[in-house]
């Protein structure tokens, strides 16, 4: 279907209903029920599900098909989200005028910065990214000031000219029309769904990301990314000249970024500097490992597990917790407590990085590996014999 | 003239922290191979260190005080610090009062622990592994290390003085016959640069006169052979990692009065200390102490307002603009060998 090979049809299909049916999916537990804290169902959060989601697919061409290791693309991440948010001071609030620009200049920008650091590769490349990155946050929270509002944020005033805002128009992001923060409720039984427009908005967008991911990673070009990761010097032997081809993955991957970043404006009309610092760049290469590099699964996985979690821990406090283990004797309870205490709440981060030690010593190829050696664990025992190593690539 | 030579002093006390952690995270790379992104975590587990001796130091019992009334009437709860109360009140209060100076002693063993066991416990395994995953682990420790230290010690920095002897300004101006109050310089820089410097060399001198440090650079040029003349390098190799990971603590200890310490300072130099690596070039002891003060110097003019008007925002990026240029022009670094980490 669509040029796709039976497979990868499946895994987009599963994609698709993952990604519509998120809002009830997401929302397993009854609104009353001790255990709604677990639901994820919300708009803000499933908006971030999407927006970190694409951030990382697009991350994953580079890191994952040639390996190169960028520890600057929050820049674009950045980019992206202040031209969307100039677009609505220019002109207004509809996304379409932005988003398309805020693809267009992170592009741009990561042609530049990525012709310049494509220059040299491993341990150099990513410390010349981290240079780049660095050198855009610096700038946008000093001399680019007038551009990005500095500490500030940017943000739209009503002094802003917006020169095509009509009178009865919404006052928020929307998509013709489309509001994106107004959302329908539903309830049935103790169950309450929320369907966000602007959920929506990023999951539509996000299936067609991830189509295009799966398209550019059976494409010939994708064969020829794989080429670098695998042997940068057999493939400039064969009289291939490898730059070009990383530099254009460089460029989608930024153009990814960009429009992450563009859909992170378009949720909410803010774009602040933090947004480009490498803190922000090491969060999207701890999605995409922890989901799995170079599988096409992994990064959506890898983003919406650590945004699922960062969310839920940072919510548990210790009146939940003794209220878990209640059923302890007394003392246990308060011990129980006492050692899970620091990896919940404030201490998420803490458990993250934990997490994310772990995976990168016994599980380098990530949650979507551990799911392949689950699965070998169940089936090779039933048939011995067929699957004798068949190693198929992790997808 | 006045200015240049300011500009200068102040560089030289950045420039040393950017030279002491580059010097740690080179022996590191170029021991053991490995690019060691927790080592930003090392400086300021170090500068936390401090924090611990003074709080230590100050732990206090309380005695009422019946002669003297606080301003509510009732009598006065006097604290006074078991130190005071064991070693008498003079030598106690001076014990506190060089807590930093003395937590170098104190640091010592400690962060050689650490080094040890994060080498014997994370790095050894991954040896063999792509720099890319040792990058990937080594920043997974780093973000484990600073939340440690943010549950114990909180969010916010912690002011650590240094001792009261050297709080002072020294009049820099008058010893080169400029007018008194031109060029002025805390005394504590002074004593951090000096530090710095000694610490160096002691490093230096340990390489180059010992027959231990003859032997890690034999190592370092020729790991194989080394092994196979029946030396056991890779314990060699872990104790260098315990000496760079002291030299960072080192760092820290020293800057806790410069800067107070918070959890995130280690990442805030990390970032800068691996480009001072990478314009050193990779694997050049040399190179990574010239780089540190280079960068630190030049860092420090771009911070003088005659260059910020002429180009606004430059100090906000010099260093990461040398980097690139030396990257794409020389990219083994101004005194790395050639050959090494150079494609």
């Amino acid at each position: 279907m669509l040029g796709m090979n039976k497979k990868d049809t499946a895994l987009m299909i599963v994609v698709a209903i993952l990604a519509l049916g998120a809002p009830i999916l997401l929302n397993p537990f009854p609104t009353e029920s001790a255990m709604a804290q677990f639901n994820a169902g919300y708009p803000d959060l499933m908006q971030r599900f999407a927006i970190f989601g694409i951030f990382a697919i697009g991350f994953n061409i580079l890191f994952g098909l040639t390996g190169y290791l960028s520890f600057g693309h929050a820049a674009f991440l950045g980019v992206g989200s202040y031209s969307v948010v100039w677009m609505y001071k220019l002109l207004d609030y509809n996304v379409i005028w932005g988003l398309p620009l805020a693809v267009v200049t992170a592009g741009a920008f990561a042609l530049l910065i990525g012709y310049v650091s494509l220059r040299r590769s491993g341990i150099y490349f990513s410390i010349l990214t981290l240079a780049f990155a660095q050198m855009s946050f610096n700038l946008a929270y000093s001399v680019l000031t007038p551009i990005t509002n500095g500490e500030t944020g940017l943000q739209v005033y009503t002094k802003d000219p917006q020169v095509l805002l009509g009178a009865n128009e919404a006052n928020s992001p929307h998509f013709f029309g489309l509001v994106m923060n107004s959302s329908s409720k539903i309830a049935m039984g103790g169950w309450e769904f929320t369907f966000n427009n602007g959920y929506y908005f990023c999951a539509v967008i996000l299936m067609v990301m991830f189509y295009l991911a799966i398209r550019i990673f059976r494409s010939p070009f994708g064969m020829m990314l794989r080429a670098i990761k695998s042997n940068n010097t057999r493939m400039t032997y064969t009289g291939l000249n490898p730059r070009p081809y990383a530099l254009a993955a460089f460029v989608i991957s930024g153009m990814y970024a960009g429009l992450a970043g563009g859909l992170m404006a378009a949720m909410d009309p803010l774009a602040g500097a933090e947004r480009m610092q490498w803190t922000a760049s090491g969060e999207v290469v701890l999605m995409t490992i922890l989901g799995g590099t170079g599988t096409l699964i992994g990064p959506v996985l890898g983003a919406g597990f650590i945004k699922y979690f960062e969310n839920i821990f940072s919510k548990i406090n210790d009146n939940i917790l003794h209220g878990w283990f209640s059923f302890l004797p007394d003392g246990l309870e308060d011990f129980v407590v006492f050692i899970i205490h620091p990896f919940i709440g404030k201490g998420w981060h803490l458990t993250l990085g934990i997490l994310f030690m772990l995976v990168v010593i016994f599980l380098p190829g990530g949650l979507v590996e551990g799911g392949q050696r689950l699965k070998k664990l169940v089936t090779s025992k039933k048939d011995d014999s067929n699957n004798t190593a068949k190693t198929e690539p992790a997808e | 003239m006045d200015a240049i030579i300011l500009q200068i002093l102040n560089g030289l006390d950045k420039g040393s922290a950017y030279a002491l952690i580059a010097l740690g995270l080179t022996l590191i790379f170029g021991t053991l191979g490995v690019v060691n992104f927790a080592h930003g975590a090392l400086f300021m587990i170090g500068a936390f260190c401090a924090v611990t001796l003074s709080k230590i130091l100050t732990i206090s019992f309380e005695t009422i005080d019946p002669t003297q009334k606080d301003f509510l009437g009732n009598p006065l709860v006097v604290k006074t610090p078991y130190v005071e109360a064991w070693f008498g009140p003079e030598f106690g209060a001076g014990l506190i009062d060089w807590a930093v100076p003395l937590s170098i002693l104190f640091s010592i063993p400690i962060m050689i622990g650490i080094g040890f066991i994060m080498e014997r416990g994370l790095i050894k395994h991954f040896y063999k592994r792509e720099h890319a995953d040792q990058i990937l682990v080594t920043f997974g420790l780093a973000i484990v290390l600073q939340e440690v230290v943010k549950y114990f010690f909180g969010a916010n920095p912690i002011p650590t003085g240094a001792p009261d002897a050297l709080t002072g300004a020294f009049d820099f101006g008058t010893l080169l016959g400029f007018d008194p109050n031109t060029v002025i310089y805390p005394y504590w820089r002074l004593v951090y640069f000096f530090f710095a410097a000694a610490v160096i060399g002691g490093v230096f001198a340990f390489l180059q006169f010992t027959t231990f440090g003859m032997v890690v650079r034999a190592g370092m040029a020729d790991r194989e052979t080394v092994g196979l003349l029946g030396i056991n390098i890779d314990r060699r190799f872990t104790i260098m990692f315990g000496i760079a990971a002291a030299v960072a603590g080192l760092a820290g200890v020293m800057y806790a009065p410069i800067n107070s310490p918070n959890y995130h300072m280690g990442m805030d130099f990390l970032v800068l200390s691996f480009v001072v690596v990478v314009v050193g070039g990779m694997g050049s002891l040399p190179g990574a102490v010239a780089a540190g003060f280079l960068l630190g110097v030049l860092e420090s003019f771009a911070s003088m307002n005659e260059v910020k008007s002429l180009l606004p925002g430059i100090d906000q990026i010099i260093i990461y603009l040398v980097a690139i240029i030396i990257l794409l022009t020389r990219p083994r670094g101004l005194m790395g060998r050639k050959g090494v980490m150079e494609e």
